[in-house]
């Protein structure tokens, strides 16, 4: 039994259909007791805020947004009830939240034309496509991403040390001053920030 | 329907670029009355969010449909809520030329059909 139970794997999770991301990374509060507990963000999947955008702004029911979503429906139920839970908790706890990673890909039809060797999106899907719109062969065919190219974890941001330069990928829910330069000690910066120039000289 | 090209340069036999947003220049082909406008690309060097200045610039002409070897991961999310088409050629020993002549082909398909 218990040999068994080591040779099981987890069930593959099914990548969640995505139509477009979030025009911003995250939510912070604000007031007196805004920084106490701050100590960790709260890490909103695409998923989480997909569902809830469905849901609650769009007013679909479960049903409705689980197919959006190509989950099953129960499984739709679950993600949207982790969403309601994380907003829930960085609502009560005063914590931050950002919006990122998942497993997702994102809402786009995917064809191939098998004459010129094209790949095109197909936008207007109230119109069924004909035709390649390169070079106007009927030969097409649907272009599903693999598996492995639909696990996006988007997360580019890099950490950078303002002294030496060193860089590293960004932890989700990790300040990045809070990070500390392995080959210098001294604390890094979101690439591309300005960064904090107070910070900056009360070490130096 | 007005179609941008991401080119490596400015002639009709410079080659497709493989990247939209740090392509060199953006050729717009109106289909319609053949007229052609070549833009350099001023934003290719940016370090982040050349994609986005990149569609802004081409969106500024009112193009629907955009010709490039890949898009980017940000890039396509971004035109598919816009409505635009996309369409990826993988080999870039396409020319501008041989593309402008296919979409041409294409439309003598549709008329005389």
């Amino acid at each position: 039994m218990n040999n068994n139970k080591k040779n099981m794997c987890a069930r593959v999770k099914r990548p969640r259909k995505i139509l477009n991301p979030p025009s911003i990374k995250g939510f912070k509060p604000y007031g007196i007791d805004s920084g106490v507990k701050a100590s960790d963000s709260v890490n909103l999947l695409f998923e989480e805020y997909e569902a809830l955008r469905l849901i609650d702004y769009d007013c679909l029911n479960h049903h409705q947004a689980s197919v959006m979503m190509n989950v099953s429906r129960p499984t739709f139920t679950r993600i949207y009830a982790a969403a309601l839970q994380k907003i829930a908790v960085a609502f009560v706890e005063a914590r931050q939240i950002s919006i990122e990673g998942g497993k997702i890909y994102f809402d786009s039809d995917w064809h191939q034309c098998n004459s010129c060797e094209s790949y095109f999106s197909h936008p207007h899907k109230h119109i069924p496509i004909k035709e390649c719109p390169l070079c106007g062969s009927e030969d097409i065919s649907d272009f599903d991403l693999p598996v492995e190219e639909s696990e996006i974890y988007i997360n580019e941001d890099q950490c950078i040390c303002p002294q030496c330069e060193f860089e590293q990928t960004h932890q989700s829910g990790k300040p990045c001053k809070e990070e500390v330069c392995p080959k210098c000690g001294h604390f890094m910066k979101r690439k591309g920030s300005p960064g904090r120039r107070g910070r900056k000289m009360q070490e130096t | 329907m007005k179609v941008a090209i991401a080119s490596q340069g400015n002639r009709l036999e410079s080659n497709i670029d493989s990247s939209f947003g740090r392509c060199a220049w953006f050729i717009i082909y109106d289909t319609e009355n053949g007229a052609m406008e070549f833009i350099p690309n001023a934003n290719k060097d940016l370090e982040e969010h050349a994609g986005k200045a990149a569609v802004d610039l081409v969106l500024s002409r009112n193009v629907s449909m955009i010709i490039s070897g890949e898009f980017g991961i940000k890039i396509k999310p971004l035109l598919d809520s816009m409505h635009i088409q996309m369409v990826v050629i993988k080999d870039s020993i396409k020319t501008i030329g041989q593309i402008i002549e296919m979409l041409d082909n294409k439309k003598k398909k549709n008329a005389t059909t």
